[in-house]
């Protein structure tokens, strides 16, 4: 087994029109038994941009206040945010800094750029291989299920709210095929204006 | 072009003596339902990946039964998966061996299924010459002497037989290594430890058909609910003198929403006071 499936979980992100989202399950778990049921896998970095990231929690969770540790030094240095696409770069070259003994962990990014708000999504894998689409990215247990979800769902110019609908359906419809993600999910949308965030029932076993 | 070349190392290979002689031995050992068993089986090198193999095939499943005074609940999940993928939700994992005889499904469905069918038939034909129906106790062996004798083959069973005969409400437990426990309370497969951990705290003999399938219903949830490998609908079955009865098959995400109510009326309940 390897460590990067331990504790379960799924994230994706998905590019609308002029907006963006991820969406993650709920649970965590050691190997087969699921210890709790409340574990978002997906983080605001600032107003406009998203982390999602699975794998070993333990990593996710160091990592996380990595990433934070240097957002605020970019911020303080350069008296700006950070662009979604620099912050792919700063998680990309913080993986690579391990490329001998990697955090097990798979980031997604996604987030809105510059003064037209251009949506932007990248993840990259453990070692920090980045990788551009202009569709959707899937990292995590249920990544088989969610690659054939989303690649049926997915269309182009979505509007925040059919962008909730199909990531929500391919979210809840991958987790339910794999045995170590699920127990819930929680939605994140990311327009111009504003973060909205929704928490999904699903199916508790 | 010929091939006679091959025709001859064919005809080579048939007339080989060990061949036949390994061949025929084999037929005597295991005429049970005309498996094939190789001639050559080499068994220290299989196992390994046989096991690998069952691995892959229908693992993980809770299931449970319990011997109380009224007769036998037994309860069981649905989900069928192959490593971490959910390959079905909708498993029957409760063979319907006989109106009066029921066995439980965990390990590799194939070999439960195949082996608990044939277990069906064999009580047919000892029905059949003996005019009168077979113990529990006796299918039961029935069925570990055949775990025993193709142990260290890679077969992956753990199942209940459960039914009620001229002696009473019986439960066996039989698994693949040729092991056979007779019992009151049992719980098989990934999630049991958590389906005991519920069983053994809700258990009282002295329970009404209506408690002991509730309690059978909610062991069952508990492990679905906590093991990954375990889920779907969960299928509650009653063995009483008269033989078996399917109580109820209830999603498992149905009955969780529903004990999540009951437990915030509870707890609104115990504030009132």
């Amino acid at each position: 087994m390897s460590i990067l499936e331990y504790n379960g979980g799924a994230v994706v992100a998905m590019l609308g029109k002029n907006c963006v989202a991820v969406a993650s399950d709920l649970r965590y778990g050691i190997k087969n038994t699921t210890v709790g049921c409340q574990m978002r896998k997906a983080y605001p970095i600032h107003q406009k941009c998203l982390l999602g990231m699975a794998g070993l929690a333990t990593d996710v969770q160091t990592f996380l206040e990595k990433m934070k540790f240097r957002v605020n030094m970019y911020k303080l240095r350069e008296d700006r945010d950070i662009k979604p696409s620099s912050f792919g770069n700063m998680v990309s070259s913080a993986l690579y800094e391990n490329r001998f003994g990697p955090m097990f962990l798979e980031p997604v990014i996604a987030g809105l750029e510059g003064d037209d708000n251009t949506p932007f999504i990248s993840s990259t894998d453990l070692i920090g291989a980045q990788c551009f689409t202009d569709n959707f990215v899937v990292v995590g247990t249920a990544s088989e299920a969610l690659y054939g979800m989303c690649e049926s769902l997915w269309k182009p110019e979505m509007e925040p709210e059919d962008l909730f609908e199909v990531i929500s359906q391919c979210l809840m419809a991958s987790v339910d095929r794999d045995c170590n993600s699920g127990w819930g999910g929680i939605v994140y949308i990311l327009t111009p204006d504003k973060l909205i965030t929704k928490e999904l029932k699903g199916r508790q076993d | 072009m010929s091939l006679s070349f091959l025709d001859k190392s064919y005809n080579a290979f048939h007339d080989d003596q060990s061949f036949e002689e390994a061949n025929s031995n084999t037929l005597t050992l295991y005429k049970e339902p005309g498996l094939v068993v190789p001639p050559t089986f080499n068994n220290a090198g299989f196992r390994d990946q046989s096991h690998e193999i069952a691995k892959k095939f229908a693992k993980g499943t809770t299931t449970l039964g319990f011997v109380f005074n009224k007769g036998i609940v037994i309860a069981v999940d649905s989900r069928a998966s192959m490593g971490n993928y959910i390959s079905s939700q909708n498993v029957k994992k409760v063979i319907e061996i006989n109106p009066y005889l029921l066995g439980t499904m965990a390990g590799g469905a194939a070999d439960c299924q195949f082996w608990e069918r044939y277990l069906g038939m064999q009580c047919r034909l000892y029905e059949l010459r003996n005019k009168r129906r077979i113990t529990v106790s006796a299918a039961s062996k029935l069925l570990v002497n055949i775990m025993y004798s193709y142990k260290g083959y890679g077969l992956s069973m753990g199942t209940m037989v459960a039914g009620w005969d001229h002696t009473g409400p019986n439960l066996f437990m039989v698994d693949n290594d040729g092991t056979r426990l007779k019992g009151n309370r049992f719980s098989v497969g990934s999630g049991s430890m958590f389906a005991y951990g519920v069983l053994d705290s809700g258990y009282r003999p002295d329970l009404t058909e209506e408690q002991a399938c509730e309690l059978g219903r909610r062991a069952i949830y508990h492990a679905t609910h906590r093991d990954s490998m375990s889920g779907g609908i969960i299928n509650v079955y009653l063995i009483r003198e008269d033989g078996w009865h399917k109580i109820s098959s209830t999603d498992m995400d149905h009955l969780h929403w529903n004990y999540v109510e009951d437990k915030k009326k509870e707890i609104a309940d115990r504030n009132k006071l």
